[in-house]
């Protein structure tokens, strides 16, 4: 029986979180084939991501550590799966669907001459991937037909794997790309530096969008998001107007998040927007057009101009929360 | 300097696609096309880099008879021609970059551009598999490219997850463009006379000999589970005491 790799992500020597709900598909996955679940880690400087990667029931964690593979790029981490894979006689090769893995898994399936279902949100009886299209209004039952097969799976429609003891088993990956050979040079990250967490991992955000006017606008946004430690969101056009830097963007070409609470201030509900947030638990949406499509997935809509509503919401807030 | 460019033509992003009732596909009567807003800030790179460097912008597209459209829409901003390659058929990802693949064979570009994805299919991933068929570095999601002095690399912004991603790659590579890359131009009047008489090279897709046998099917379509509407509140200290005593989220 065909085996689930996962390929875990990792920043300055730590297990990224957005790889857990990945782990959860790679085990429920192999518990449906009859086949294992491992998990594949590349990169130098690991610190402590083999040891957290080896507490969430993997068979084996396969450690790719070469200075080569030091700086991600797609060339050389595509080539070192393949080979992992390959050799471990994967059916199903899978992360979590990051900037990384959007990059990264597309050339990984070139290699494999694998079918590739993207943000996959669940798979059937029958091995179909259940995966949205048209921006989230149509779901589509996805069939892979090759014997191996590449997904990435949507973060937020699979729950975190819980972690447990450490001391699975860890194998070795001998590295056998020619680094100098590759057609790319990595020449540096340039962090954007935030005291917020993540979108994708914040429990609540705060999103802003045309109705901010930009950066007045976005000063309120983070005075309401200062409140509850909250991450900062935007829209496409927010984006697109040069307010606030793509890395915020929530929507369908931005990152697909699913806070306890979000806030929609100044968004009007463009169907690219709505399909990155409408699995939010609770939608509070401000805007001053009481037609915008944002009320119409919000739970608690308020028509009213932002720049008047905001800074009474932030007054209220506070004094509700003692 | 030869640039290869992408266009896809899809349903108007700004209209809510809606699923037959017998789940078979979309509703697609009705509905406007329009070229994938991605590819249009690839082409529109491809334009602004050949209007520096010389050379020719190639506006390249895989679909039906009514593609030529999208690919008249990029010669009139300014692509030099087209080429169509005409199917009925759906084509994967795995098939599109065999089609592409064999495009640039013939082409020899000394760059592609491409949209990172194609707001039908959502995909993201024909400009990484034809960068692996080619053999050629990829530089996705771009939102700045810099041409080298000897016009042998490019230095290419990329952006990622927490920040920007700088890398240089080796010409020819496969760049596919995010939305901050640059904003797209309206063709002018003058244009749009002059793309009416450049040249686009139809071709059959059964010509290129190429399997495109589906390697991802797509089998039955259904609506996403829709979010009731809730409650309009009337003023802020409403909202507030909601939040707190009825969702319980302060």
């Amino acid at each position: 029986m065909g085996n689930t790799l996962v390929i875990a992500e990792h920043r300055d020597g730590q297990l990224r979180s957005v790889s857990l709900p990945a782990f959860t598909f790679g085990k429920d996955y192999a518990g449906k084939t009859g086949g294992e679940f491992h998990i594949l880690v590349m990169g130098h400087n690991l610190g402590s991501v083999v040891e957290e990667a080896s507490c969430y029931g993997a068979a084996k964690v396969h450690v790719a550590d070469n200075e080569g593979l030091g700086p991600y790029m797609a060339e050389s981490h595509a080539a070192v799966a393949a080979k992992v894979a390959q050799e471990l006689g994967v059916e199903v090769v899978a992360a979590t669907s990051t900037a990384m893995a959007k990059d990264l898994l597309p050339r990984l399936s070139a290699k494999l001459s694998a079918g590739m279902a993207s943000d996959i949100l669940g798979f059937n009886d029958q091995g179909y991937f259940q995966r949205p299209v048209w921006a989230g209004n149509a779901i589509v039952d996805t069939e892979i037909t090759t014997p191996v097969k590449v997904v990435s799976i949507r973060g937020t429609e699979f729950e975190p794997s819980p972690k447990g003891a450490s001391g699975g088993d860890k194998a070795d990956v001998s590295v056998e790309v020619d680094f100098g050979a590759l057609k790319k040079r990595f020449l540096n990250f340039e962090e954007i530096k935030s005291e917020r967490p993540e979108l994708t991992e914040a429990s609540v955000i705060v999103s802003g969008g045309r109705g901010t006017k930009g950066e007045e606008g976005f000063k309120l946004i983070e005075q309401l998001a200062d409140l509850f430690n909250a991450a900062i969101g935007a829209t496409r056009s927010a984006v697109d107007a040069g307010w606030v830097p793509n890395d915020l963007q929530v929507g369908q070409t931005g990152k697909m998040v699913a806070p306890d609470l979000y806030f929609a201030v100044g968004i009007s509900g463009a169907i690219q927007h709505l399909a990155g947030m409408k699995s939010s638990k609770v939608i509070v949406a401000v805007n001053k057009d009481e037609e915008a499509p944002i009320f119409n997935v919000a739970d608690y809509g308020l028509v009213a101009d932002l720049f008047k509503a905001v800074p009474e919401m932030i007054e209220e807030i506070k004094k509700a929360k003692g | 300097m030869k640039i290869l460019v992408t266009t896809k033509r899809v349903t108007d992003p700004d209209v809510k696609i809606k699923v037959k009732p017998d789940g078979s596909g979309i509703v697609t009567e009705g509905i406007d096309y329009k070229v994938n807003p991605f590819d249009e800030i690839a082409v529109e790179e491809a334009i602004r880099i050949n209007e520096k460097e010389g050379g020719e912008v190639v506006v390249v597209s895989i679909g039906t008879a009514d593609s030529t459209k999208e690919i008249r829409s990029g010669l009139a901003m300014g692509a030099q021609r087209g080429i169509l390659v005409k199917t009925d058929d759906f084509l994967d990802s795995l098939g599109t970059a065999a089609v592409l693949n064999k495009i640039v064979e013939d082409e020899k570009p000394d760059m592609i551009l491409m949209g990172k994805q194609a707001v039908d299919g959502d995909n993201n991933q024909v400009g990484q598999i034809l960068a692996d068929m080619l053999g050629y570095a990829q530089a996705c999601f771009a939102s700045k490219i810099e041409l080298s002095d000897d016009k042998k690399t490019a230095k290419v912004t990329r952006e990622v997850d927490g920040g920007f991603d700088h890398v240089e790659v080796d010409l020819p590579a496969v760049i596919t463009a995010d939305l901050r890359l640059n904003e797209p131009r309206y063709a002018s009047l003058p244009g749009i006379m002059k793309a009416k008489k450049k040249p686009i090279n139809e071709m059959e897709l059964p010509s290129l000999g190429l399997d495109t046998s589906l390697k991802v099917v797509w089998h039955k379509f259904s609506e996403p589970a829709e979010r009731k509407a809730g409650i309009k509140v009337p003023d802020v200290p409403t909202l507030v005491s909601k939040l707190k005593d009825e969702a319980k989220v302060l």
